[in-house]
């Protein structure tokens, strides 16, 4: 399409106001983690790696991504196979009903944490609690598999409604078994999409407080809680800083993944 | 489709007609009676304290639990941990309805409850009666903390108690020129400090306005802060509902207090001493504090252990351990407060008893403790008081 | 060995994975069955069930004192919150928030989405300012908050910038609150957009400037009418997410409160769940809403 060089630069404007809205507090928390006074003091007064270093050595960090590693693994695993089986029932076949229960998975993520946390919490109290389990990693990661299997729904379904039936039609004509069909030629069409939600998923259940909040136990502490419970306290602010920063570099790779992966199929939040 | 959406919007307006057709026929509130005082339920305290079970998991107030991470020399939780081998997992509770909604989960073995806390925890059954004769420091502990009404029930106490003060006000002397000496600073509609001013975030606080008023109208009769009869209470919700135009943010977590103070967002406000220690030692602002002539609110700790404590032992360990001469110096000294332990007075800096008055029974009794309103009047008026349950609503129609 | 295309006519013989994977393929509802189950039951058991038993103890009370659950049926909870005013004035605050995050995300996504998919040729500019835009996504949604609070609060990062002009920033408040939210949730309406504008064909917007209009007006009156969809999918997660965040307020809000500070001070701190639960039918309810109302856009085929 062609624009006038004005309504290119009015757009190029306005872009750049947005990248800038988007990146300046990031680079306020960066440039913050450097800063050597304890109590937030701005501008700086002078830099340092100290909190760096503490944030590498500290042993509730280390112990908090763990658990959220954890948390996020089994979350996505559930979600990968849960969303996936749904996503094939959902494009392949009609059934009563399809279309509400589509509607239905969307909500564990379209509706506010709080309430899907208040009702798991509720009911994990009156259902657990009798059988004897008591809150802990396992209901943690119940609660984020249940709004994680949107994440890969839509991608798988995003990317089996692109690829059609008549590939895996051809496959059984030429003898091959269902698992040998899924093998050699559905799984690899859907792969990529399959990865692409695996990773929005892991990141969604890395970064979650508010389920998380409600269904986790006593002893257990993820990274995002670890942060809340840390980031007013003034000797441990600064380190937090720091961790937020590592959590930003380190991501790069996993979301530069995801984008080239779903190649656009994902739209956004799942 | 055109289906579907014709019967949600039936469905829609037809639980729309339910709900207001429900408000206009139903009575006020149909739940159970409000501060039902029959027997707590019959639990039973322990016999002995085994061996530890390696774990324990506590909710406490900011500051109870030290384990070194605000300050490298202050730290009791790594010694006990190492003297009993109970890893110690503490919660910081910001307010007693947090606290109480924390027990409720049967998830921890004990608490440190303020008097508005307790006997909701022992009437819920969330609190086992504790056995004193096996806490060997509990024979020393102030006499006049013992058996008292939010920490017992005929005669059986339910707690161990760990310390008591006041809600102190607190100044940035700076920008306060003048040291006030009244609740008046925070509470007159014409203070000079608009919009620098802080309250507490918490129901209770409407306790603190019904203490003010105590004093300074006496015509609305008010004998005790917490028992108000709806009359007293409109009067101590309207004050609030003016003061609120000039606060700055009310505070419910410790941190957010020092972060306002440090950051110059407030500069005057009610506070627990700990706070005013905490924003002195990080050296970037001072601040001063006092107990006003009017009095003030406090509160009053016991260390209560849950029915259903997976690590009873370790509790029992704790409860010792926090009220021993040593620990509870400790505690009081960087808290801010006096110490339920006699003999910790002896440990303690030069004068810093007599600066909390840690001994002195007769100023104990003058401070307004934490207690749960109920209908039923605390000064004994009959069933004319305003339960906490219109205490929470209220207060959120405060915040606005 | 091999099978034949047909089902064979007898069945000696045939290895039993081919057996099996015929007898599947003749019936398709038990492959759909086995397909359904384990996600159906996780959201109807799991899920919607637990939604059911929130909503059910809406209809409860505590016990004023002991705060234990009284499990006796009343609309005592939704009466209150229909009668006092407090809670109406807070949840068209709430609802004035989101609409407000949602036209500044909106007027934010709009340009950049349109740059990256439309000014931007190169592929790999393309994927580069993509992640540009998605990577906050993976800062903590706390430390987020925290920037914002570092940003507004009274010495902050934008008091610094307004000094030299004899200004001051608003501080922490209602303000502080809608730039944080639009902030945490700007990423959710790019990338729909962005998606939505990748689908318009080259050729539509040809024919536009055949027929003469001018690139303003194929703007307006070919490719935003198509972005309607993504749009409004955009629309739902800010919309959905204001109404349920009662963290960031308290971070940076000041006194502020939102919807969804009710429903937790309730359940977290007051220990009422059946209020909370009450309160908590207002967002379902508006969430719920707006999901049905936008399905015949086609929104959600292109979240």
């Amino acid at each position: 399409m062609t624009l006038t060089r004005r309504t290119r630069l009015l757009i190029g404007l306005g872009a750049s106001v947005a990248l800038a809205f988007i990146y300046v507090p990031l680079i306020v928390v960066l440039v913050n983690s450097f800063n050597v006074s304890k109590v937030f003091s701005w501008p700086p007064r002078g830099w340092t790696l100290t909190w760096w270093n503490k944030a590498l050595v500290n042993e509730g960090v280390r112990t908090a991504v763990m658990t959220s590693v954890k948390a996020g693994l089994g979350a996505t695993a559930i979600a990968m196979v849960l969303g996936s089986m749904f996503s094939v029932a959902v494009v392949r076949y009609r059934w009563f009903g399809r279309d509400s229960l589509s509607l239905l998975v969307l909500l564990p993520i379209a509706l506010p944490g709080i309430v899907t946390g208040i009702a798991l919490n509720s009911s994990f109290r009156t259902v657990l609690g009798p059988l004897g389990i008591s809150f802990g990693l396992f209901t943690v990661v119940l609660g984020h598999a249940t709004f994680c299997i949107v994440v890969v729904f839509n991608n798988v379904a995003a990317r089996l409604r692109r690829t059609g039936q008549s590939l895996q039609e051809a496959s059984m004509d030429l003898g091959a078994t269902t698992w040998q069909t899924f093998r050699f030629v559905t799984f690899p069409a859907v792969r990529s999409a399959l990865i692409a939600g695996a990773l929005l998923s892991f990141a969604l259940s890395f970064d979650e407080i508010v389920v998380t909040s409600f269904t986790a136990g006593p002893g257990i502490q993820t990274l995002p809680q670890w942060i809340f419970n840390n980031l007013f306290r003034p000797n441990q602010a600064p380190i937090v800083n720091a961790v937020a920063g590592a959590l930003v570099v380190l991501f790069i790779i996993p979301v530069y993944l995801a984008q080239r992966l779903s190649d656009g199929s994902s739209g956004g939040r799942i | 489709m055109r289906h579907t959406k014709l019967v949600s919007l039936t469905a829609i307006a037809a639980s729309a007609l339910l709900v207001v057709s429900a408000c206009s026929s139903s009575k006020s509130a149909g739940p159970a009676a409000s501060g039902s005082r029959a027997a707590p339920p019959k639990l039973a305290a322990a016999t002995a304290v085994g061996k530890g079970e390696g774990a324990l998991n506590i909710i406490v107030w900011a500051g109870y639990a030290e384990d070194g991470t605000n300050d490298k020399t202050v730290d009791w939780v790594h010694p006990f941990e190492q003297q009993t081998s109970c890893k110690v997992n503490a919660k910081v509770g910001n307010t007693s309805d947090e606290m109480v909604t924390l027990m409720k989960t049967g998830q921890y073995d004990g608490v440190s409850a303020s008097g508005d806390a307790t006997l909701r925890l022992i009437y819920g059954g969330d609190v086992a009666p504790v056995n004193t004769s096996l806490v060997a420091n509990y024979a020393t502990v102030s006499p006049f903390l013992k058996d008292q009404p939010w920490n017992s029930v005929n005669g059986q106490m339910y707690g161990i108690p760990h310390g008591w003060g006041a809600n102190v006000l607190m100044w940035n002397p700076k920008v306060v020129t003048t040291p006030p000496t009244s609740w008046s600073a925070v509470f007159d509609a014409n203070s000079p400090y608009k919009g620098k001013i802080t309250a507490y975030d918490s129901p209770i606080y409407i306790a603190d306005a019904a203490l003010y008023l105590e004093k300074t109208k006496p015509e609305l009769k008010i004998t005790n802060p917490y028992a108000l009869d709806t009359k007293q209470f409109d009067a101590a919700t309207a004050l609030l509902k003016t003061m609120r135009a000039n606060w700055s943010r009310p505070w419910a977590a410790y941190t957010d207090e020092v972060q306002d103070f440090e950051s110059g967002a407030t500069t005057i406000g009610t506070a627990w001493q700990i706070n005013a220690n905490l924003i002195n030692g990080d050296k970037k602002v001072t601040v001063d504090s006092t107990v006003p002539a009017e009095g003030a609110t406090g509160w009053s700790d016991t260390w209560m252990i849950s029915s259903k404590a997976a690590h009873p032992n370790c509790m029992y360990e704790w409860m010792n351990w926090i009220t021993s001469p040593e620990t509870n110096a400790a505690v009081a000294q960087w808290f801010g407060e006096a110490p339920a332990q006699t003999k910790a007075c002896t440990i303690a800096a030069a004068g810093f008893c007599d600066q909390f008055h840690a001994l002195d029974a007769a100023y104990a009794a003058k401070i307004s403790y934490w207690t749960t309103p109920t209908t039923q009047c605390l000064d004994g008026r009959g069933n004319i008081c305003v339960d906490y349950s219109k205490w929470t609503q209220a207060w959120t129609a405060i915040k606005g | 060995m091999t099978a034949s295309a047909a089902p064979p006519a007898t069945t000696a013989g045939t290895p039993t994975p081919h057996r099996v994977s015929a007898f599947l393929y003749r019936h398709d509802r038990l492959r759909l069955f086995g397909l359904l189950t384990p996600p159906v039951l996780w959201l109807l058991v799991l899920y919607i069930g637990s939604l059911g038993v929130m909503l059910v103890s809406s209809l409860w009370s505590t016990n004023d004192f002991t705060g234990a659950l009284v499990k006796k049926a009343s609309l005592a909870n939704y009466h209150t919150l229909f009668s006092q005013s407090v809670y109406r004035t807070v949840a068209l605050r709430t609802v004035g928030i989101a609409i407000a995050v949602t036209v500044i995300d909106l007027s934010l996504a709009l340009p950049l989405a349109f740059f990256i998919s439309k000014v931007v040729r190169r592929q790999r500019w393309k994927y580069a300012l993509l992640i540009m835009v998605t990577m906050p996504l993976w800062a903590s949604y706390l430390v987020k908050g925290y920037a914002w609070r570092i940003m507004f609060d009274r010495g902050g990062v934008i008091d610094w910038m307004l000094r030299p002009f004899g200004a001051s920033g608003p501080g922490l408040g209602l303000t502080a609150t809608i730039v944080a939210l639009a902030y945490l949730w700007l990423p959710y309406m790019v990338l729909p957009v962005y998606a939505g504008l990748e689908r318009v064909p080259e050729s539509l917007l040809e024919a536009s400037a055949d027929l003469g209009a001018s690139s303003a007006r194929t703007l307006r009156s070919v490719v935003l009418p198509l972005l309607i969809p993504s749009v409004v999918a955009g629309s739902i997660f800010t919309f959905s997410l204001t109404l349920g965040d009662y963290i960031m307020v308290k971070i940076v809000g000041g006194t502020t409160q939102m919807f969804a500070n009710i429903v937790y001070d309730n359940v977290g701190v007051a220990g009422n769940l059946p209020f909370a639960a009450a309160a908590a039918v207002f967002p379902i309810v508006v969430v719920l809403g707006y999901l049905v109302a936008v399905r015949r856009t086609g929104a959600l085929e292109n979240i």
